[in-house]
């Protein structure tokens, strides 16, 4: 599904004298089918923004439109479950929407709600527990039994069980150990191609580029910049500004560029960074 | 939802805001007690001046104390009603059945709406320039002298900033969770009482499963930076009795005198 956010503005507590302004003038298109990843610092509006996909926060001024749905200021709160079923979101603490006696229940709670039958909910159930890591002894555990990291897979695939077309992860992979953030990074990424649309919020600079065709960054509200992650990290005003670092790949390459080595644009990825030099050295 | 339980503070600077908050706790119950003297229209108009001018000392906005009054329009209309209309009266105006209306019912009810509004602005006023911890700071400051009797006064201070710490925690943590769940396709506030009530199981536990792991966070964080009750730890937020409170007191203690001549006896 195609997400088109039109000059949003959000402001919480809008009407007392303490507002403050989430989103300013966010004009932003994210593609169908593409792997969107949103940085920023803290508090640079990226939950906001996203929160207002599936409808949880409505904008103050302009529109969102998702798929064939549009969300204003005037949306009402009756008859969201279809936006929400197509878009699935997963919390920076997911671990805080548990609640049920065991992992299994938990999982099928999403797909109940949005009208699977128990035996498909069950289904979906012992599918995504499998596909999140975990095996099947895990589903009737008691989620609060879990560690931080296993709670935090189960309510991934809690939210993947009622398969949503477009997967929104706000800081999936914070407090997962090394191997389980690329296990579930590479998920999702399968999980695009695949057909879904994922955006991912991370301040993870090398999940970016590792994994996302397109990228967006958020400074104090506002959207700074859009587009190619190659093009993006390229961009000297955003890193000068400190609206952004590098992945390592870059930094790497822009110590080599300090003696011998030359890069018209830095290297995002190993694999470029290594294809690079490659050639820098052979061609010498 | 935030504004509703958050206490109604406002932040803001002028005098009112500037007094001492134990002065201005004790002397809004004090004027509360003292509403009850007034029984005539002397001495209602003499109270009621009284509040508009702190109103106006204030500097708010005098909407935030009409919305005061909000909560409980319900209460005040029935008891105004029930005043109205079931004072038993030997020169009733009008009657049907045994609903009586007469002068004396009108006069007691227009006094019983003007003291609740007297009750709830200076409350509201004492709410609005206050914040919930300097209270809470006030009532241990003025519980002080209970611990002579060996009650626990510093806990029971503690207990209570915490309680109050605890409430916008646990409202951002109840949006969180209802977020969360909203997103897996939870209706609040949809379908018959029954499926309501159920649809709040899916808050609740995780609620109560965080506010634990909080309270017990809190806990190992206080012990760990060598929190300990008991004699000699010095205050933070210290409270200051100053000119302007000694003043306060006087201008109370004036309307006091001048309530009890200007009542009826
Ligand atoms: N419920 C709320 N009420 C009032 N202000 C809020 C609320 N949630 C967020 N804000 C404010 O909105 C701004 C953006 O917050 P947001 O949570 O979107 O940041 P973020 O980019 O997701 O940060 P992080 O990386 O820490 O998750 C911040 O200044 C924050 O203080
Ligand atoms: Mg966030």
């Amino acid at each position: 599904m195609e997400i088109t956010f039109e000059h949003v503005t959000h402001s919480y507590d809008a009407n007392s004298p303490m507002a403050n302004l989430g989103l300013d003038d966010v004009s932003l298109k994210i593609n169908d089918k593409k792997f969107t990843a949103i940085v920023g610092q803290t508090g640079s509006g990226k939950s906001t923004l996203v929160r207002h996909i599936n409808a949880l926060l409505k904008p103050t001024a302009g529109k969102i439109i998702v798929g064939d749905r549009v969300i204003t200021s005037e949306t009402n709160n009756k008859n969201l479950k279809p936006l929400r079923k197509k878009v699935g979101m997963v919390f920076q603490f997911p671990e805080s929407q548990l609640f049920e006696e065991t992992v299994e229940k938990d999982i099928m709670f999403g797909p109940m709600n949005f009208g699977f039958s128990e035996s498909e909910a069950k289904d979906a159930a012992h599918k995504m527990i499998e596909l999140v890591g975990l095996n099947q002894d895990y589903l009737q555990k008691s989620p609060f039994d879990l560690s931080g990291g296993q709670m935090r897979r189960v309510a991934i695939a809690g939210v993947l069980a009622s398969n949503p077309e477009t997967i929104i992860l706000d800081e999936p992979t914070a407090g997962l150990d090394p191997v389980g953030r690329h296990e579930i990074m590479d998920l999702f990424k399968s999980l695009q191609t695949k057909g879904k649309t994922i955006i991912l919020i991370t301040h993870n600079m090398d999940d970016v580029a590792n994994y996302a065709d397109e990228m967006a960054v958020m400074s104090q509200g506002k959207l700074v910049a859009s587009g190619l992650p190659s093009d993006v990290f390229n961009s000297q005003k955003l890193l000068e500004d400190d609206l952004l670092t590098l992945p390592q790949s870059a930094q790497f390459a822009q110590s080599l560029a300090k003696k011998y080595f030359q890069f018209d644009k830095l290297p995002i990825t190993i694999d470029e960074l290594s294809a690079e030099i490659k050639q820098q050295v052979n061609g010498d | 939802m935030n504004k509703l339980i958050m206490g109604r503070y406002l932040p803001g600077d002028s005098l009112i805001y500037q007094l001492d908050p134990r002065g201005k706790f004790l002397l809004t119950f004090y004027f509360v007690g003292i509403v009850f003297f007034a029984n005539n229209v002397a001495s209602y108009v003499f109270l009621m001046a009284f509040v508009l001018f702190a109103v106006y000392l204030s500097k708010i906005n005098f909407g935030f104390f009409i919305k005061g009054l909000r909560p409980i329009f319900w209460l005040i209309l029935f008891t105004v009603l029930l005043q109205l209309f079931f004072t038993p009266s030997s020169h009733p105006i009008w009657h049907w059945g045994f609903l009586t209306l007469s002068k004396e019912s009108m006069v007691i009810a227009s006094y019983i709406f003007v003291r609740f509004v007297l009750i709830i602005f200076i409350s509201t006023l004492l709410t609005l320039t206050t914040t919930p911890i300097e209270i809470s700071d006030s009532i241990e400051s003025i519980l002080k002298p209970l611990k002579k009797v060996n009650f626990p006064v510093t806990q029971v201070a503690l207990m209570l900033s915490i309680a109050l710490r605890f409430v916008p925690l646990l409202v951002d943590e109840t949006t969180k969770i209802m977020d969360a769940q909203r997103a897996r396709g939870v209706d609040f506030g949809e379908g018959g009482l029954i499926k309501r009530i159920k649809s709040f199981v899916p808050i609740l536990i995780p609620l109560f499963v965080s506010s634990f792991s909080i309270a017990y966070d809190l806990a190992i964080a206080m012990e760990s930076r060598g929190y300990k009750d008991g004699e000699g730890r010095s205050k933070y937020r210290v409270l200051k009795w100053s000119k302007r409170d000694n003043v306060t007191v006087l201008v109370m203690l004036a309307v006091t005198i001048i309530l009890l001549f200007i009542r009826s006896y």
